[in-house]
């Protein structure tokens, strides 16, 4: 069998063969070539070295974005898994009308980048106006927008999936802990935790990566403003790339550094997750 | 009995609260979608009133500002074909690298996960080079693009399910006198179903709402909802609020009835997308 479906390769693999060449492999390669070069078109590209990585790190800019990124990631994480746990806890009791409170919740992560951005952003300023500021005078209004906007986004999903954890955690285990007299603190301690913690793992990572490579609502919300203070990496990057000639070097490299904590954290991920599973 | 029942109220009367205060921001908006124009950064919190209420003057000239229906027909088309050619080819490809194994069908599926973690910024600007030079700076081409990049996690996830297939399946129907292509068509694409439901959604909430693919292949010439909007913004000095708060509320009406007519499929959809990706 395996012969006569290997005849039809040009059916099967090949458009999706050529279309991921062109739009990713390609790319890819020829986007780490290009940052050891200096271009302004693909076709003037000459060798230089690391000297693309060394003006991205001496870059105030990339620097800012960078510290930005990771005090929002870190806090995003946090917040957003700590309520969407509570939520699914609640949700999981035999309440009425959970199903409809599950939707509600959903829905934001429906709506794109730009659109919440500009939604945030009218509510933000219709609030900060009272006090005769804006969302962009001061970079910590910018910050807070988006960490309350990524919680909007986020936690009906996370929510979702921390559901679907819980109900799979056996009911018998749970009632047997409780006839063993654990009070409500350790049975979630030690029974419900430790048994969700594949939705754990998974929620983490996903709020990890989107928290990180956050584009469109930085975009929409503050698009960086003021003066670039509230950019993150993502916009950085695109503003190196399409704000200054000369630069594109510098942005694929910082592009490339981006790749490699993308990378990193994925890989850090992967491990844990991976002796967790040996764990259990 | 007595305790446990308070305590329910409670709780349901918190997720109410919760739940008043998750819509309220898409409710705000609508609010201010029948208010003037100047009305709306000063009062966004208000009802509109007799001064304020304008009927819906902001919607139209929100959408004969934005092209709206026009933003609106490119957005559905792109995320249509797009999604449809990603279902069609990577099923294809998944079922083609898990039933041949060899060094290079192996080295593929690593290439595929492999591309999962890497960010857009990564290939923008290469991409961007690459699908200019081959004329693929248009509404067709950039469905190949789709392609390209959702077929990381498409062929993954059918990867994932095709494996669950017993073999026996495809070799009875192939004895029967099938070739691999009838083979595909008739019997393994019908038990694909799930997750091409699953795989088909992941693709459409990504397709629908993104930015900057299409705003930087072929944003300047055709705009899809979400550029439109952008481009709201950027491209009037001073912004007319009604007019953006109007865009907002049509752009957000697509994705609430898609979410309320597929929204078990959804919420499935993206559980089985988590624990795989």
């Amino acid at each position: 069998m395996e012969k006569s479906i290997k005849k039809y390769f040009a059916l099967f693999a090949l458009p999706t063969i050529i279309a991921f060449g062109i739009a990713f492999v390609i790319p890819f390669l020829l986007g780490i070539y290009l940052s050891f070069t200096e271009f302004t078109t693909v076709n003037d590209a000459k060798w230089i070295g690391f000297g693309n990585y060394i003006k991205a790190f001496s870059n105030q800019e990339f620097l800012n974005a960078l510290g930005f990124t990771v005090k929002f990631t870190v806090l995003s994480v946090l917040t957003i898994n700590v309520f969407a746990f509570i939520l699914a806890m609640l949700l999981t009791r035999k309440l009425k009308g959970t199903n409809v409170f599950r939707t509600i919740f959903f829905m934001p992560n429906l709506i794109g980048g730009i659109v919440l951005g500009y939604i945030w952003q009218l509510i933000f300023n219709g609030i900060l106006y009272k006090f005769g500021v804006t969302l962009t005078s001061d970079a910590t209004y910018g910050f807070w927008g988006l960490i309350i906007l990524m919680n909007w986004q986020l936690i009906g999903y996370m929510m979702i999936i921390y559901v679907a954890g819980i109900q799979n955690v056996p009911k018998d285990i749970v009632e047997a802990a409780r006839i063993d007299g654990a009070s409500r603190s350790k049975i979630l301690r030690n029974v419900t935790i430790p048994l969700v913690m594949p939705s754990i793992t998974i929620c983490l990572f996903l709020t990890l990566s989107n928290s990180f490579k956050l584009f469109d609502q930085n975009l929409a919300l503050t698009a960086g403003a003021p003066s670039k203070q509230t950019s993150m990496l993502a916009l950085d990057i695109y503003n190196t790339f399409y704000g200054k000639t000369g630069w594109e070097g510098v942005g694929q490299a910082k592009a490339v550094v981006f790749f490699a904590l993308v990378a990193l954290i994925a890989l850090v991920q992967l491990v844990i997750t991976r002796r967790k599973e040996v764990e259990n | 009995m007595q305790k446990t029942r308070a305590k329910d109220y409670s709780i349901f009367t918190i997720l109410l609260v919760l739940a008043i205060a998750f819509l309220s921001p898409i409710f705000i908006v609508l609010m201010n979608s029948f208010k003037g124009k100047f009305y709306i950064s000063d009062t966004p919190f208000l009802f509109p009133d007799e001064t304020t209420f304008v009927g819906l003057k902001n919607y139209t000239s929100g959408v004969a500002k934005i092209d709206f229906f026009s933003a609106f027909g490119m957005s559905l088309f792109i995320t249509v074909c797009s999604v449809a050619v990603i279902v069609l080819f990577t099923s294809m490809t998944a079922w083609y690298i898990t039933r041949v194994k060899s060094k290079f069908t192996g080295l593929m599926y690593y290439a595929f996960v492999f591309s999962m973690i890497v960010p857009f910024q990564m290939v923008m600007f290469t991409m961007t080079k690459t699908a200019n030079v081959l004329h693929l700076d248009n509404p067709i081409g950039i469905i190949l693009i789709y392609l390209g990049f959702g077929s990381g996690l498409s062929v993954f996830m059918f990867s994932g399910f095709v494996k669950s297939i017993p073999l026996e399946v495809e070799e009875a129907v192939m004895i029967d006198g099938c070739n691999p292509p009838q083979a595909f068509f008739k019997v393994v694409l019908p038990i694909l179903k799930p997750i091409a439901v699953t795989v088909a959604i992941l693709n459409v909430m990504w397709v629908w709402n993104d930015f900057l693919l299409p705003d930087l292949l072929i944003g300047t010439e055709y705009k899809t909802i979400p550029i439109a909007i952008q481009y709201l913004k950027g491209g009037y000095g001073s912004i007319d609020m009604g007019a953006m708060m109007a865009m907002l509320v049509l752009a957000i009406v697509p994705i609430i009835i898609f979410y309320l007519t597929c929204q078990k499929y959804i919420i499935e959809g993206v559980v089985a997308g988590a624990v795989k990706g």
